[in-house]
């Protein structure tokens, strides 16, 4: 059966894989959480569906790059900006 | 058009948490994960943005310690940069690496690629020397730029606002010229994973210090590392008015 997502779904959890390695609450817990919702919806065969999925994978590497930034530089920021 | 030089420096992850070596001659880095110095990611930022705004023709990161440190050429790398240069100091010689060093090597390099500007972080999140982007301009006989928060081009000219107590400063400078980047200077992007797998196929060049005809002798002494006062432990308090008469007791209110 030909799977036109399969491309698009595996970059995305390589993608997320790779973000995970810098989770603040370690890589495992991040990996083990990631591979159960890649697996709870492995079943899914509507494209439809799947694609609002890769979408919505998308938006949370986004989320998951701004949390990273912001978290540094707040780190940054309270080790050599703030006085008081 | 101009060639933008930029230091990077490979330090302990800021998340990581740091550890004294008991003899006090410096800090656990064993097995400890390191990273791009967060200032330095700023100035890549900076210099990438020249870049795309045409403003610069070549980004070169450059970055002085053991072969790991190509790790943090690659993020460079990644993030937009054209090639990357490592000067290869690696043993008891990269122990005793210190701002004098590294400013004259980016200064050898900065002559040997013809580079019109050299951006670094303004200081490094292990040592927090400040002193590589003030030396090298220092060294080149070029105007410096330091904690910039804001960098403009206009015609052949650098108009630099600059971070200082209290408020900001806006400087002119020409161009050549050695800039270091402050916090604010912009947001440095993320080096995502197919960016990290094509920079693998940029060029990195290696060279040695004895290459560049630096003498990496150390001119400081390291006496003693140690760790800051341990925060005082608090206390919970059984009401209110315990709580006023702390805070009176403690000058707060």
């Amino acid at each position: 059966m030909a799977q036109p997502h399969r491309k698009a779904v595996l970059n995305l959890y390589k993608t997320l894989l790779y973000l995970g390695r810098d989770w603040p609450q370690g890589f495992d817990l991040f990996r083990k959480r990631l591979h159960k919702v890649f697996s709870k919806n492995s079943e899914e065969t509507d494209p439809q569906k799947i694609q609002i999925m890769v979408k919505h994978g998308e938006f949370v590497v986004k989320e998951i790059e701004a949390l990273y930034k912001l978290k540094k530089y707040r780190a940054m920021k309270r080790r050599y900006y703030d006085d008081n | 058009m101009s060639r933008v030089l930029v230091g990077v420096k490979r330090v302990i992850d800021y998340a990581v948490k740091i550890r004294v070596k008991p003899d006090k001659s410096g800090v656990v880095t064993d097995g400890v994960k390191h990273s791009m110095n967060p200032f330095d990611e700023i100035a890549v930022e900076e210099a990438v943005r020249m870049k795309e705004k045409k403003l610069a023709s070549e980004v070169i990161a450059v970055s002085c310690g053991p072969s790991q440190a190509q790790e943090t050429l690659r993020t460079a790398l990644a993030m937009g940069a054209d090639r990357a240069i490592h000067v290869e100091v690696a043993g008891a010689e990269y122990d005793t690496l210190q701002p004098i060093h590294v400013a004259k090597i980016l200064a050898k390099l900065s002559q040997d690629e013809k580079a019109d500007l050299v951006i670094v972080g303004k200081q490094a999140i292990d040592d927090d020397s400040n002193q590589t982007a003030q030396m090298t301009a220092a060294l080149l006989d070029w105007p410096q730029g330091t904690f910039a928060s804001k960098i403009e081009k206009t015609d052949g000219a650098l108009t630099i606002t600059r971070e200082i107590d209290g408020g900001l400063e806006v400087i002119k400078t020409k161009i050549p010229a050695v800039l270091s980047a402050d916090l604010r200077l912009n947001e440095p992007r993320y080096a995502t994973l197919p960016n990290i797998m094509k920079a693998k196929k940029k060029p990195l060049k290696k060279v040695s210090a004895k290459d560049l005809g630096v003498d990496l002798a150390p001119r400081i002494k390291v006496v003693s590392v140690e760790d800051p006062p341990v925060r005082q432990a608090g206390s919970i308090i059984p009401d209110v008015d315990t709580l006023v008469a702390k805070l009176k007791e403690g000058g707060h209110v």
